[in-house]
């Protein structure tokens, strides 16, 4: 789960990492007065979960309170890569001298934590690791004893960081990795990290992503979630487990397990058809469950047929069968659905769908052109 | 004959009275594998499936009673590390963990302290091994598969089933199939597998089964250049997937280009793994 930069920044506060003085606003009059709470100049910043905000010109540096209400206008009325912003957060302007990059972040390769830290901090840090990787200093984490202090000095040693922001620094490290490890983050981020003008270190942006399958241990967080920013099939999804995303083509897929699920995509792509989204219900599907698959899948009106195959493990296949039953007679599709089970329980699941308008088809490849055939008549 | 279990083994399921850990129990019985013992906290001392296994508070007192090497976790995500540390503590050789949804930071802890520990895990978010004839472990279909000469390693659960099942429909058996499971931080990976499938008399040839994310695969590759003297064959999932929604500029700088399907498919070319279109297609492969 991703938060936003105002979110992430309430966090760096509650782990005493300096942040600039600033608050969220909805409406451009309130921008304003914060503006003159503040006192000088302050930076407009769109509130989105998406990259690429500063680009697309969702941040502004205002150098007056009218300047302040003109922009908070402007950005509250676009939209970040299709995406409306609703807030924004209204930040004192820092004057800048240096920018530090700094990042700890769950690493599949090594399979522990792994903290990043490069001197060339801001925007192009992904220029940076491509051109001058050396410019990035990586550093795993034992996750058992934690991040000790030796490992401090060393990544500033390393970034060259001038000694007498050694303490300042590490205690900003040590803070960040306390909140990677309380709040069961994926990701934490500052980038960058000021050293302003007057020498004070400054985390000027925030980016912290918490691992969903921790939430149940983090319900303040979890709280969190802006559903304004997701598309609602994909919440709607979220509520019975079903992870939805949403593709551009016409055969919905139904299956069950990610990687059958990404097979299915290819294979439909493969016979020259277009997967109209990734669909996982997961092990254990319930009747309830593979219905809201089924509504989800065809609230896509660009849907022309949906491709259900379920391989049954920890799924049972007869679950599926009533599940696909009840939502067909709750949703009574008009486009052809393709059927195909196999595994646990599934000659019973095959007799439940008997007699009923849904095609059956016994491969993968089979069920695929099936699909892709029926989406080429449609066309035609 | 097969790696890592057989008719020998005896399994300790735990969590065995929930729904899942139960139904499975019964499958796994079914199966004819050797399941002397469940573990559920607070149920010691009483039975399940009409007296056929016996449950015990922890797993130290199931070996102690019954003399198991290996077992079987069920237990619900919260509890997967604690589940897994019991196992480890206990010294079992082989604990499989088929829990999904099991937090990423627990497991890079359990993952690091069991380097001190003689335990081989299997997982998590994984269907398990399947030694056709022999035994099964986990959640594995019994019967998409018959004894016979092929590996198969998968990081996938259901599309693991998809290519077991194509095997056995053209007769095609397995030796021992292992779904090392899809999390980011899990136990045993695709090189210490091939290992056991390269020593294993029984086994002529593996089926590898990868996808997007990660570079398990390209070590792999790597591996197998190397080291393997017996032919592989590939599928890997993803190929049409769209790039992943940015996860910050730290997934990125990790990632780099690995973690796509296509590099990964290069590689494993690069290095006389045949590589199949779609999982249908891997029995061909094999054949020819």
């Amino acid at each position: 789960m991703r938060l936003h930069e105002y979110q992430s920044k309430s966090l760096f506060a509650r782990y005493g990492i300096p942040i600039p003085k600033g608050r969220i606003a909805s409406s451009a009059t309130e921008a304003k007065q914060i503006s003159e709470e503040l006192g000088g100049n302050v930076v407009i910043k769109s509130q989105v979960l998406v990259g690429g905000r500063g680009k697309a010109g969702g941040i502004r540096l205002a150098k007056s309170h009218k300047e302040a209400e003109e922009y908070a206008t402007e950005i509250l009325g676009m939209e970040v890569k299709g995406i409306p912003v609703r807030k924004v957060l209204v930040d004192e302007a820092i004057s800048i001298s240096k920018e530090i990059y700094l990042s700890i972040a769950n690493d599949r390769n090594s399979q522990k934590p792994l903290l990043m830290a490069s001197r060339a901090g801001g925007v192009d840090i992904e220029e940076t690791a491509i051109r001058t990787p050396e410019k990035i200093i990586k550093r795993t984490i034992d996750p058992l004893i934690g991040l000790r202090d030796y490992q401090l000095r060393d990544i500033a040693i390393n970034i060259d960081l001038n000694r007498k922001f050694w303490k300042p620094f590490g205690e900003i490290i040590t803070a960040l990795w306390r909140l990677y490890v309380e709040c069961d983050a994926t990701i934490v981020e500052i980038n960058p990290l000021v050293i302003t003008a007057e020498d004070k270190l400054v985390a000027l942006d925030a980016k912290i992503i918490l691992d969903d399958n921790a939430l149940f241990r983090h319900t303040d967080l979890a709280e969190m979630r802006d559903l304004d920013d997701e598309a609602p099939a994909e919440v709607e999804g979220r509520k019975f487990g079903v992870v939805f995303i949403k593709l551009d083509g016409n055969i919905g897929c139904l299956v069950n397990g990610a990687g059958l699920a990404m097979a299915t995509m290819d294979i439909i792509k493969l016979l020259g058809g277009k997967p109209a989204n990734f669909l996982d219900i997961g092990g254990g599907a319930s009747s309830e469950k593979v219905a809201a698959a089924f509504r989800i899948i065809l609230s896509d009106p660009n849907v022309k047929a949906i491709l259900l195959n379920v391989f049954g493990g920890i799924t049972r296949c007869d679950e599926v069968a009533k599940g696909i039953l009840s939502a067909t007679n709750l949703v009574k599709p008009k486009i052809p659905v393709i059927v195909r089970l196999v595994g646990t329980n599934h000659e019973e699941g095959m007799r439940l769908l008997d007699g009923t308008n849904l095609i059956a088809a016994s491969s993968l490849y089979q069920a695929a052109k099936l699909a892709v055939e029926q989406t080429c008549e449609v066309v035609q | 004959m097969s790696i890592l279990a057989n008719q020998d083994t005896r399994l300790i399921v735990q969590g065995i009275t929930g729904n899942e850990g139960l139904f499975h129990t019964e499958q796994m019985l079914l199966y004819k594998t050797n399941i002397v013992a469940g573990v559920t906290p607070g149920k010691g001392g009483g039975w399940v499936l009409n007296g056929k296994v016996p449950i015990f508070d922890t797993v130290q007192t199931a070996i102690d009673a019954t003399g198991a090497n290996a077992s079987v976790i069920f237990v619900p995500a919260k509890y997967t590390a604690d589940a897994i540390y019991e196992a480890a503590d206990a010294d079992l050789p082989l604990v499989v963990c088929i829990t999904e949804g099991t937090p990423i930071q627990d497991m890079m802890r359990v993952k690091q302290y069991l380097h001190s520990r003689k335990t081989r895990l299997i997982g998590p978010n994984c269907p398990g091994i399947l030694s056709p004839g022999e035994t099964k472990i986990g959640i594995i279909p019994g019967n998409i598969a018959v004894p016979g000469n092929i590996g198969v390693v998968s990081r996938s659960g259901t599309l693991t089933y998809e290519i077991l099942y194509a095997l056995q429909q053209l007769g095609m058996g397995v030796s021992t199939c292992v779904g090392i499971g899809g999390d980011p931080v899990k136990g045993m990976g695709f090189i210490e597998t091939l290992e056991l499938f390269e020593s294993d008399p029984h086994t002529d040839c593996v089926v590898l089964i990868g996808e997007i994310g990660g570079n398990e695969e390209e070590l792999a590759a790597d591996y197998i250049s190397r080291r393997m003297t017996k032919p592989v064959v590939a599928y890997i999932a993803g190929v049409s997937a769209p790039p992943g929604k940015r996860m910050g500029h730290a997934g990125a700088i990790i990632d780099g280009l690995s973690g796509l399907a296509e590099t990964k498919i290069k590689k494993l070319e690069s290095v006389g793994v045949k590589i199949a279109q779609y999982p249908e297609q891997i029995p061909n492969l094999i054949k020819n």
